[in-house]
């Protein structure tokens, strides 16, 4: 582990650009200057409903891009060096030894004719060829009780396994490597509420006693804010929304935040009516003019249908002083003095100024 | 034990028992596996009740069951206060078309290769209720209104991969309507789905009851879902209930141990209400080896020694709530 200091970020995302590009199309603009950063330790919840371009995102900061997949602009700097610029080698050097990920629908992807031990070893041996067999697997047993599986269980296939375990042991081989970043995406959608409950209280506890950092994807508004610090709200492409959860939960001012909000079920107020947001967000090969939420905004008015608006600085209440408009460069927890950053992208924002 | 007329849908200790052993091979193996294992439920007409728990705990074994795919290993069940098990040829298949199931991935339940218009017609043709070609497509098109997709003659012809998630479980809706049912098992109809579509699914299911009277048993391992549109909850562990009431009831004040241990896992969309959560470890035990006593004993975070020998009766809370846990008796 490197310790953080506090004017280098782990991770600095900085107006990333991804295009996908089919022959004869015009290209799909999937994800559109995208900025955050990320210190050690931190989770940061990537919300946004099916399309909005989390995934996309995700598979840029490892450059796992599917091929027609084009990283237009941007810089993503790990430990200040710009993986964009390194070369495939160096680049397959960082990925799982210091930035993993947990594919959406991973638990699917174990090879079913492969004890689970064998899979994660392998995963193990290709960065650490100079490892023994028996540390091999050593660390093995050493990863799935981690995450909560006996280690007897790591000569048995994936079908022994339920769809609970399968997760978990795809969290251990995210894990193999002690990454300093994990990127999970959609890790728990479709597992059991208790089992949610375990994976979410093994990330936390790996984020607080080995200072990992998570970037958690999910349209699950409530498993943020059970487990992120910051949060960054993606519609059409583009950032609604970031700032730390608790504003993004009690004070959100992006109307796409707002409306997610209303329509997640919460049982602290079970007479409430669930609100759902008619329509659905566009495609990237078509884009509205104007703010991309336009065409579903309840507040929308004449200007958000011609001119895009930009992402600014919420004014907090109580200080009429502007934060730097750079997401992440301002900490609340480790700085009393910093304000909590909070953008958000909507021209009722400007108007207020 | 007798069922009340008001109820739609009553089970009386019923039982679903698989053998442990692989079926065509040779059994070795003569254990059973308690899917189902003694349950007493009633579905009230025009209620929507809610049916909670784990994976594995029977919720869709109980369904299939219900829906006549199952046969029940023992117990009796009636339908509109009739005793199922005497209903023979019309009156049976009456039943099984007034008891339709929604399934729970809009991806995988619908067939690629047909028309939105196949799909939603083809119970009509298994069950051969209307005739005319033209009537069946006049009862489709209402099916796909009533199911929210209108107006409907443009879906007719689309297929599936045109459609979003959401209007892919409006038509897996659409189909379970068209035979104009009077129960709905709704299986996790919305765990797949994104957040707002899932409201609009669920507030589709709300309004079809309200307008129709059509009674639901939703199914579910997320209390968080059905909170806002169930009349009652039931909470299932290991084939039994294990604790139901109303739905205020159950999330207000539960009282079997299970119930709160999941309550306190729902997540809570709002960082200031974090609160301390009862993971439960594991996963829930295999129903072939039944627990002594209580079956949730091994996992209760409160469990005396009595847990291990006696298997709890359920104890009447209110009119309308029960619970079953040898530790309520206590506190009366
Ligand atoms: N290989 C590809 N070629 C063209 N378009 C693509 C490709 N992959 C994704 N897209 C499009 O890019 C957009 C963003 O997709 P992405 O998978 O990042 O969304 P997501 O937010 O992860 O959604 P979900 O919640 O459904 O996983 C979508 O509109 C998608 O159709
Ligand atoms: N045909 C079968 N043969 C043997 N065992 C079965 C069969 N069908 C189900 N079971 C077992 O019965 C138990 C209950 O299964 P069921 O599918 O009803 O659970 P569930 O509550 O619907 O779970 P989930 O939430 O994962 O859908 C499980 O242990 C399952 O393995
Ligand atoms: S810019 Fe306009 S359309 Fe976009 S979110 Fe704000 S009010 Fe709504
Ligand atoms: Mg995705
Ligand atoms: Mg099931």
């Amino acid at each position: 582990m490197t310790t953080p200091t506090t004017s280098a970020p782990l991770l600095a995302v900085r107006d990333l650009s991804i295009d996908f590009i089919t022959p004869d199309r015009p290209p799909a603009h999937a994800v559109s200057r995208v900025s955050f950063t990320l210190q050690p330790g931190e989770a940061m919840g990537l919300v946004g409903e099916s399309g909005c371009g989390k995934t996309t995102l995700s598979l840029a900061l490892l450059r796992l891009l599917p091929p027609q997949g084009r990283i237009v602009n941007g810089s993503v700097q790990f430990n200040g060096r710009e993986l964009l610029a390194l070369a495939e080698p160096e680049m397959a050097d960082i990925r799982w030894r210091h930035m993993a990920m947990i594919f959406q629908g991973a638990m699917n992807a174990l090879n079913p004719v492969v004890t689970v031990g064998s899979q994660i070893g392998e995963a193990i041996h290709r960065h650490y060829p100079f490892m023994s067999p028996p540390e091999v697997a050593a660390r093995v047993a050493e990863l799935l009780d981690m995450v909560g599986i006996l280690g007897a269980r790591a000569d048995q296939y994936p079908h022994q396994y339920s769809g609970g375990m399968r997760q978990r042991a795809m969290i251990a081989m995210a894990l193999a490597c002690s990454p300093e970043i994990v990127i999970a995406d959609e890790p728990t959608t479709a597992l059991d509420v208790m089992i949610q409950a375990q994976i979410l209280d093994l990330l936390d506890n790996l984020r607080r006693h080995l200072g990992l950092a998570v970037i958690f994807v999910t349209h699950d508004l409530g498993v943020v804010a059970e487990l992120c610090d910051k949060v960054l709200v993606m519609y059409g492409g583009v950032t609604a929304e970031y700032a730390d959860v608790d504003t993004i939960y009690n004070s959100p001012r992006h109307p796409y935040t707002q409306e997610l909000l209303k329509a997640f079920p919460d049982l602290s107020k079970p007479q409430a009516a669930l609100n759902s947001i008619p329509g659905y967000p566009p495609r990237p090969d078509a884009l509205p003019t104007g703010c991309r939420f336009h065409p579903r905004c309840p507040l929308v008015f004449d200007r958000c249908r011609t001119d895009q608006p930009a992402l600014l600085s919420v004014s907090p209440v109580w200080s009429s002083q502007q934060s730097s408009g750079y997401a992440g460069t301002a900490n609340s927890k480790r700085s009393g003095e910093v304000r909590p950053t909070h953008l958000a992208s909507c021209h009722l924002v400007e108007n207020d100024k | 034990m007798t069922s009340s007329p008001s109820s739609a849908l009553s089970l009386r200790n019923l039982h679903k028992h698989f053998d442990a052993g692989r079926p065509g091979l040779l059994r070795r193996d003569d254990r059973l596996v308690h899917a189902v294992d003694g349950v007493d439920l009633d579905l009230g007409r025009g209620e929507i009740l809610a049916l909670v728990g784990e994976s594995g705990c029977g919720k869709s074994t109980l369904a299939l069951t219900l829906l006549g795919l199952e046969r029940p290993t023992s117990g009796e069940m009636y339908f509109e206060g009739t005793d199922v098990a005497r209903l023979r040829g019309a009156a049976l298949k009456d039943m099984h078309k007034r008891i339709q199931m929604v399934f729970q991935d809009p991806y995988e339940s619908l067939n690629p290769m047909m028309t939105i218009e196949e799909i939603v017609e083809e119970p009509l043709i298994v069950h051969r209720s209307f005739p005319t070609s033209d009537q069946r497509r006049a009862r489709v098109i209402q099916a796909l209104e009533d199911a929210g997709l209108k107006p409907a003659d443009s879906f007719l012809d689309r297929l599936p991969h045109q459609l979003s998630g959401g209007q892919r479980q409006r038509v897996v809706i659409a189909a379970s309507l068209v035979l104009d049912p009077t129960i709905l098992l709704a299986d996790e109809p919305v765990s797949m789905l994104d957040v707002s579509i899932r409201a609009e699914i669920l507030n589709l299911l709300a309004d079809l009851r309200a307008r129709q009277g059509i009674s639901i048993l939703f199914i579910t391992h997320d209390f968080g879902t059905v909170a806002h549109f169930a009349d009652r909850i039931a909470v299932m562990y290991l084939g039994r209930i294990v604790e139901i009431g109303r739905t205020e009831e159950v999330l207000r004040a539960p009282r079997h141990p299970y119930t709160k241990a999941l309550l306190s896992v729902v997540p809570v969309p709002n960082p200031r209400l974090r609160q301390k959560r009862t993971i439960l470890q594991g996963e829930t035990p295999n129903p072939i080896d039944l627990p002594t006593g209580c079956r949730f004993h091994p996992r209760c975070p409160i469990a005396e020694d009595r847990c291990r020998l006696t298997d709890p009766p359920a104890v009447t809370l209110s009119p309308s709530h029960s619970a079953a846990c040898l530790l309520i008796e206590n506190d009366k």
